[in-house]
């Protein structure tokens, strides 16, 4: 039960092979033990956590169990949790329980699973590093010198290094596939508007989703059930119908379309990293697919958009944190100025006042319509790109990322290097599409992604060809040493 | 030098719904402090906006009513800026695109003429809290209950010229929203918040002088004051050879005068940008239609047929309809008593006297419509004077019952027995055998005075209760 699937847990437990209080508690022993090298959690409320995996284990006896009954879930600490500290991985948040649930939450809840634990991530989500948490960096399992990648970097490496099952994780603009590429899981983000944002702390309103992270498509397939659908409370999600994530995983891929962008396979691409991927491709085209190959022009633009979107939407979403209702506040304020000044200077960290100050610039009078607008106007040509592919193909597929996992330390000085981490990612989000990584080698014994990209809305579609590649291959399988214990 | 004054008014008004504009947090006024915010009010991490419809009904309602083009697609814009009572640090406004665009309403001034004002644009926003300054200790204490009430800013052409027209505006604006049923106008509790743009010109001037902007001037008495105020200060500034700094300014109705105000903030820049956590608003004709097909008969309309059915002046047509329950209270008094005139008379001089000397409204009104139209009808047949109805209507006010019971109980029923009448007049005639040798020897004119005395003495004989046209009729015939 320690290293089994979500899909077997789910079977595992209504078979009553085990408890869930028996899976929790190995989860919890994992997590003591072996947390100290990894740091992927923030918060873990054992009691809380065994108290949940009891009451699971009641429905389970009295046969009345929701799809995920008893299975230990970990989730991004971005997603609030009722009465347990959600931090953001900031200073600011550091004291701040919130007296409600995510509706991800509420319905992870609702179908039976436990909240195992919350995990570290960038602080308010900025970062491809782990490496801006207030709580210090997340350590990739596969080479605790490494990143997990960001922000959601804690999921990452507790999925990876068996601290958890899965975990969900958000993505603005690469943050759940990013880390999964560097920790060789399986991470979707699901078209915006398909998981309710209510709960979850905003970063980027118009970007932010929120995903499942796990060991394999299928059982990302398995936490989608739970999370995607339509939220009265949250206006910009989506009421079109959901489907049932895990009943496509079968369908054969003979005759189906591959595009390539050629900008995803150029010059910044790492050559090894560029030969996994070709690689995996191959193994689709063995199964039917077609390659064919694509462009998508406008993606040089991507980066410069995105850091012109992201920063301003985030500059005013942080704004309620002013010290005056809850969260970090300076000691002795003179004045209100002093209180803004010093609680905004004390409790953000340093990239997320780089990216306050730059959205504050890009939205500012005399410059809106040449960085905010005219961004806004290069993200519809980005996205028309992917449109105007989809009319040949049915996904898109390429590199995660341009490189495997980077040392610890190697970037954090260097914002435009970190930036350039998330540039196969990023335009994913400007255009609201599902993307999703899926393990695809290694180099250097660093874990490497392949990333698929589907329609608005085509998940399950999505899913499906990221299984029939694991149904093919092992590289999803394979654990670190460290979290074993044995050879992979 | 002859100074023009040009005036444009921004409006604030507070849409009447159940709940505020983007969360399901009542929006009754008064409440104990913090105690209708709930966390989207609070701006708690995670919260998101959720669109009232209902506030979106009222803005088409308005749009609607003033005949503007309503905006099929609006958008829902950040206005950022930080302050305690503004829990978000932005307010969800309209900026860009707003849900009402141009339209102009007709507006009765006080020498009886009328204008036509222009609205540059209506748009919605949420209320942001309060900001409690006093018995804190030096502190300051935040009240969110009112954050996140659904407004709707009428913004004016600057059309209006002084104060008294800026009032004339300011009501037909109050009686247009309350006759919608958008708002329930009442200004004590701040539903009707306004910002007076002002700047001066030289007479004949068509450039646009440098403006001040007051804040929050929440009565028609002080918007009267606080322009007067300021056409001063303007003025005389401007006579002296200085300059007006555009500014936002406080009226400060204690020392009636205004004051200059959060002068670091004028240069404040809002940052606006289309709310990322909202969809525009899409309408469509079909909603509009049903809206437009739902609204009440508009003071307007209403003033007009009162003018035309009813014969009334424009005057008394706009007095009558100046709010809903009034309009609909003169009506029943009129068809009640088949005389629209004297029902006129009757309601805008007998009973809007007694309810502004009892400070009370229509609704409260002790005398019911059928009632009143009863009294009426009383005097129509002469069962009683006008004089005696006065007497009897104060009764009614008491609440003594109706005026038949009241006449009778009193016995105040009018003499118009000939036979009972002329025993008066005799005894009047015999007792005053001076006054009728005068009437004898007099011109007409002079007649005319006797015969009053005549009657007055009549009257006073009987109480007030002799009919005063038989008593004419039968003097005449006698001083012969």
């Amino acid at each position: 039960m320690n290293n089994s699937s979500v899909a077997q847990l789910v079977k595992g437990l209504r078979e009553r092979q085990y408890s869930s209080v028996e899976v929790t508690r190995s989860y919890l022993d994992r997590i003591a033990a072996m947390d100290v090298h990894y740091n992927s959690y923030i918060s873990v409320d054992e009691a809380a956590a065994i108290a949940a995996a009891e009451a699971a284990d009641k429905r389970l006896a009295a046969g009345d169990a929701p799809p995920l009954t008893g299975v230990p879930i970990a989730h991004k600490d971005i997603f609030c949790t009722d009465g347990m500290r959600t931090s953001c991985g900031s200073r600011m948040l550091d004291n701040f329980v919130p007296p409600y649930d995510a509706t991800v939450i509420q319905r992870f809840k609702a179908d039976g699973a436990v909240v195992l634990g919350k995990t570290n991530m960038d602080e308010f989500a900025m970062g491809s590093s782990n490496e801006s948490s207030f709580y210090g960096p997340a350590r990739n399992p596969w080479n605790t010198e490494l990143v997990p990648g960001g922000s959601s970097g804690g999921s990452a490496a507790a999925v990876a290094g068996w601290l958890a099952p899965a975990a969900t994780g958000t993505d603005t603009g690469g943050s759940i596939r990013q880390p999964a590429a560097f920790c060789g899981i399986t991470g979707l983000k699901p078209t915006y508007g398909r998981v309710s944002r209510l709960g979850i702390v905003a970063f980027a309103s118009s970007l932010d989703q929120a995903g499942p992270m796990a060991h394999s498509a299928e059982d990302c397939a398995l936490l989608l059930n739970t999370m995607a659908g339509h939220d009265p409370r949250d206006s910009t999600s989506s009421n079109a119908a959901t489907e049932d994530y895990s009943s496509r995983l079968g369908d054969d891929l003979d005759g189906l379309r591959i595009g390539l962008p050629r900008e995803y396979f150029s010059d910044g691409l790492d050559a090894a990293t560029r030969q996994c991927v070709d690689y995996a491709l191959q193994e689709l085209e063995s199964q039917g697919a077609i390659l064919v190959d694509v462009s998508l022009p406008h993606s040089a633009l991507t980066v410069p958009t995105y850091y012109i979107i992201a920063p301003a939407e985030a500059s005013t979403n942080l704004s309620r944190f002013d010290g005056v209702r809850y969260g970090y506040r300076c000691d002795d304020p003179v004045d209100l100025h002093d209180l803004y000044t010093r609680t905004r200077g004390e409790g953000f960290g340093e990239e997320v006042k780089r990216r306050i100050l730059v959205g504050t610039y890009a939205l500012s009078a005399g410059y809106y319509d040449a960085y905010y607008k005219k961004a806004q106007q290069v993200r519809r040509l980005i996205k028309q790109d992917f449109m105007n592919c989809f009319d040949s193909v049915d996904i898109i597929a390429g590199p995660t990322t341009p490189g495997p996992a980077f040392a610890l330390g190697t970037k954090s000085n260097d914002p435009i290097a970190m930036y350039l981490e998330d540039v196969y990612t990023l335009a994913v989000n400007l255009a609201g599409l599902p993307g999703i990584s899926v393990p695809a080698g290694f180099v250097e014994d660093k874990p490497v992604g392949l990333q698929l990209i589907g329609r608005h809305f085509h998940e399950a579609q999505l899913l499906n060809v990221a299984h029939r590649f694991q149904q093919a291959t092992d590289w999803h399988l394979r654990s670190p040493d460290f979290a074993t214990g044995e050879q992979h | 030098m002859q100074w023009e004054c040009v005036i444009g008014l921004e409006v604030h008004l507070q849409l009447a719904t159940q709940s505020k504009i983007f969360s399901g947090s009542p929006t009754t006024f008064g409440a104990a402090p913090n105690t209708q915010a709930n966390a989207v009010d609070l701006a708690m991490p995670g919260m998101l906006p959720v669109l009232n419809e209902q506030a979106v009904c009222h803005a088409v309602k308005f749009g609607v009513g003033i005949g503007a083009n309503v905006n099929k697609r609006s958008v829902f814009d950040r206005k950022n800026y930080f302050y305690p009572d503004l829990p978000k640090g932005y307010q969800i406004s309209q900026f860009e695109a707003p849900i009402v665009g141009r339209g102009s309403f007709e507006v009765l001034m006080e020498d009886g003429s009328t204008r036509d004002i222009g609205i540059t644009r209506a748009h919605l926003e949420e209320d942001a809290g309060k900001s409690l300054h006093e018995d804190f200790h030096g502190q300051s204490g935040i009240d969110l209950n009112r954050a996140g009430t659904p407004l709707l800013e009428i913004v004016s052409d600057p059309d209006i010229r002084n104060a008294a027209e800026a009032v004339a505006y300011l009501k037909a604006l109050h009686r247009l929203v309350t006759y919608l049923g958008i708002s329930d106008g009442n200004m004590a509790e701040g539903s009707m918040r306004c910002d007076v743009n002002i700047s001066l010109r030289p007479e004949g001037s068509q450039t646009l002088g440098t403006r001040a902007e007051i804040k929050n001037v929440n009565s028609f008495r002080f918007v009267e004051k606080a322009i007067h105020h300021e056409f001063e200060r303007q003025a005389d500034i401007l006579e002296s050879g200085g300059k007006i700094v555009q500014e936002t300014r406080l009226y400060d109705s204690d020392r009636d005068e205004t004051r200059s105000m959060r002068s670091k903030e004028v240069a404040n820049d809002y940052r606006y940008f289309p709310e990322p956590d909202l969809l525009p608003v899409v309408i469509d004709d079909a909603y509009i239609e049903a809206i437009s097909d739902s609204l009440p008969e508009l003071p307007r309309e209403k003033r007009d047929r009162f003018s035309a059915h009813y014969g009334l002046s424009k005057y008394d047509a706009n007095v009558l309809s100046d709010s809903r329950p009034l309009a609909d209270y003169f009506e029943s008094v009129a068809t009640g008593c088949g005389d629209a005139k004297i029902a006129a008379n009757w309601v805008q001089v007998e009973l809007l006297g007694q309810l502004n000397r009892a400070e009370t409204v229509i609704e409260n009104c002790p005398v019911s419509a059928i009632d009143l139209a009863g009294l009426i009808t009383r005097i129509l047949d002469n069962s009683i004077s006008g004089k005696i109805a006065k007497q009897v209507f104060e009764a009614m006010w008491q609440g003594e019952g109706s005026a038949d019971e009241i006449i009778a109980a009193k016995g105040l029923q009018q003499v118009s027995d000939t036979g009972a009448l002329e025993t008066i007049v005799d005894e009047v005639l015999g007792a005053n055998a001076g006054q009728v040798q005068q009437y004898l020897e007099a011109d007409e004119a002079k007649r005319k005075k006797l015969v009053g005395f005549f009657v007055g003495q009549v009257m006073k004989l009987s109480k007030g209760q002799a009919n005063p046209k038989i008593v004419n009729e039968l003097l005449v015939k006698k001083l012969v």
